[in-house]
């Protein structure tokens, strides 16, 4: 229980430090923000408008707590360029990176377990060592160019897939489907990449463990050792794997709902990027930031449900 | 593990990341066309012997804008990763030495840094500095301060716990000069590896950013960028896709597996390691 208190409050700590970031930074710039975003030869009274409705006048201390208020209760002000609540913008592109993002996540899990069994089995053949050299070119692969050879190959080639453009769920789930594979296999893999190169690792490890040679001595072959033994020892690393491969997967969605017109979160903050639209930027970079922290504090609280181990280690070490 | 192929990793990364060099330095000489000039008669075309790797859309030599875009691109790799080392060294350094509530904020803000995903961070900077070369470096740079400051931190960490370090201090030498020249030189390796995978990062998000439209603005040539170009035009020309993608990916990994190499190197000529059959 210490472990998870202590967890806690080193999150609230970071996300206090989060928040005063992204609320400062935008702070940072001489000048009149208003200004800066309306561009130079903007309409004076437009400027004005801008100036009430970000509340210059007021202390900073006031505005950051006013920002982060509302944006525990939802409100993260208006988008400049589309006038409209922040709030709405996200809630109307969240499905799609969902969507993106759960499939992605898919894909990358049913890539990443097979192919990690398959090098440890194997590890001394020829054919794992260049499998492992693979993964190290898929790692340095950019996503976006993955995306456009795909396009390349299964659109403007084959004419098989669409290029782009989405289309949600609720309409027509095979559309939806087909609209979102080609981007989620240029996310997963660099992602499965990645993650194979940590598992490998992670199962190679506990392959040298004591218990595994416990086990063959009692006369079980490597095969079956490692679907028994190893595999459930391994699930615990996994969760920290899960993590990385949601933060690596919405990284990397900003990039990729460019490359197929996917009007997702990613798009409309690359959009505010190109329109200096602040609390638009602001908004979308905070909530990711907490849903990344929420994340990784619940799979350190998991852990140590799963894994009490950690709970005594944890707490006599600090 | 086998020898071979740790020689294998250093060997392909010196390669890859030789031919670029050599292509950096003769792109300061010599480059086939003016990188900026257009041809309105030859766009979009595919490779021949005028135009080696053909013509983008604007009819400019695709060749002379790689090889002058990999000024670029290893300008901004090395300008953003000395930025991110010299800060990530100094607060790791500071952290691992002095430990208790100076560690703590540092590693708070670390993890605050770690809480954005991906090229999260470095949009948010250009947002509010706009983009430009020089802010390019300040945004990549910022983003590779973490794998610095925690490799240092857990380098003066385990360090300041030796003897001789105890007994500098006994001999009453200062904190920085132990810090600067009894500490830092044990970790000079450790560095040196960071340093090259953060290249690698580093260029991959340069690359990712300019894309977006976001990084290198015309009409400076830059990889990302010409990709972003190319992909309008997939059906006249895919040649143009297809390059800059395969010269990012090059660079990328050259430097991946030289970092990964050097630290196989370097861990192999340290004596003491346990090895577990």
């Amino acid at each position: 229980m210490r472990y998870a208190l202590r967890k806690v409050a080193a999150a609230v700590v970071t996300l206090f430090i989060v928040s005063l970031l992204t609320f400062g930074v935008f702070q940072i710039l001489p000048g009149n923000p208003a200004e800066i975003m309306l561009g130079v030869d903007a309409d004076p009274l437009q400027v004005e408008a801008l100036e009430q409705k970000l509340q210059i006048d007021k202390p900073m201390v006031e505005r950051y707590l006013n920002w982060v208020g509302g944006a525990i209760k939802g409100d993260l002000g208006d988008s400049i360029r589309y006038q409209i609540p922040v709030g709405e913008l996200l809630k109307s592109s969240l499905p799609v990176t969902v969507s993106l993002a759960l499939l992605s996540i898919l894909l990358t899990v049913v890539i990443v377990v097979p192919v990690s069994i398959y090098l440890v089995k194997n590890r001394n053949k020829k054919s794992a060592v260049i499998f492992s050299s693979l993964t190290q070119l898929g790692v340095s692969l950019p996503s976006f160019w993955v995306g456009i050879l795909l396009i390349l190959l299964f659109s403007v080639t084959l004419n098989l897939l669409p290029s782009g453009d989405y289309i949600s769920f609720s309409e027509d789930p095979m559309g939806s489907f087909l609209s979102l594979i080609l981007p989620s296999c240029a996310i997963a893999i660099g992602t499965s990449a990645t993650v194979i190169r940590y598992l490998k690792n992670t199962l190679l490890d506990e392959m040298t463990q004591d218990y595994v040679r416990t086990a063959r001595s009692k006369g079980l072959t490597m095969n079956q050792a490692l679907y028994r033994h190893v595999l459930k020892n391994a699930l615990l690393p996994s969760l920290t794997i899960l993590g990385m491969i949601v933060v690596d997967v919405l990284g990397g969605s900003v990039i990729i709902e460019n490359v197929f017109n996917l009007p997702g979160i990613g798009r409309l903050l690359t959009s505010g990027v190109g329109n200096r639209d602040f609390p638009l930027v602001q908004g979308i970079v905070f909530y990711l930031a907490v849903t990344v922290l929420v994340m990784n504090l619940v799979i350190d609280i998991l852990y140590t449900v799963v894994d009490p181990r950690i709970r005594i280690e944890g707490g006599e070490n600090r | 593990m086998n020898e071979k192929r740790r020689n294998a990793n250093l060997v392909t990364g010196v390669v890859l990341v030789s031919f670029l060099l050599l292509m950096l330095i003769v792109s300061f000489f010599y480059l086939p066309y003016p990188p900026n000039k257009m041809d309105s008669v030859n766009t979009l075309a595919m490779p021949s012997m005028q135009h080696l790797l053909g013509t983008d859309n604007f009819g400019r030599d695709i060749l002379s804008r790689i090889m002058k875009g990999s000024q670029m691109a290893f300008g901004i790799g090395f300008g953003a990763v000395l930025t991110g080392m010299v800060v990530g060294v100094i607060l790791g350094a500071v952290a691992g030495y002095f430990g208790g509530w100076i560690d703590e904020i540092v590693m708070r803000l670390m993890d605050a840094k770690m809480a954005f995903p991906g090229v999260i961070l470095a949009l948010v900077l250009i947002t509010v500095f706009g983009n430009g070369i020089g802010n390019m470096i300040l945004a990549l740079g910022i983003m590779s301060i973490p794998r610095f400051c925690r490799m240092t931190r857990t380098g003066f960490m385990q360090i300041k716990e030796m003897e001789y370090i105890k007994a500098a201090k006994s001999r009453g030498i200062s904190d920085l000069r132990i810090m600067i020249f009894h500490i830092l030189p044990n970790i000079s390796s450790s560095l040196l590896v960071t340093f090259t995978l953060g290249i690698s990062s580093a260029i991959l998000s340069e690359a990712g950013l300019s894309f977006l439209g976001l990084g290198i603005q015309p009409p400076h040539p830059s990889w990302g960028r010409m990709l972003f170009e190319a992909q309008s035009y997939l059906l006249t020309n895919p040649m143009y896709a297809v390059i800059p993608g395969v010269m990012i990916t090059i660079l990328v990994l050259g430097f991946n597996l030289l970092g990964d190499g050097l630290r196989d190197y370097l861990d192999h000529r340290m004596p003491q390691r346990e090895e577990e059959a």
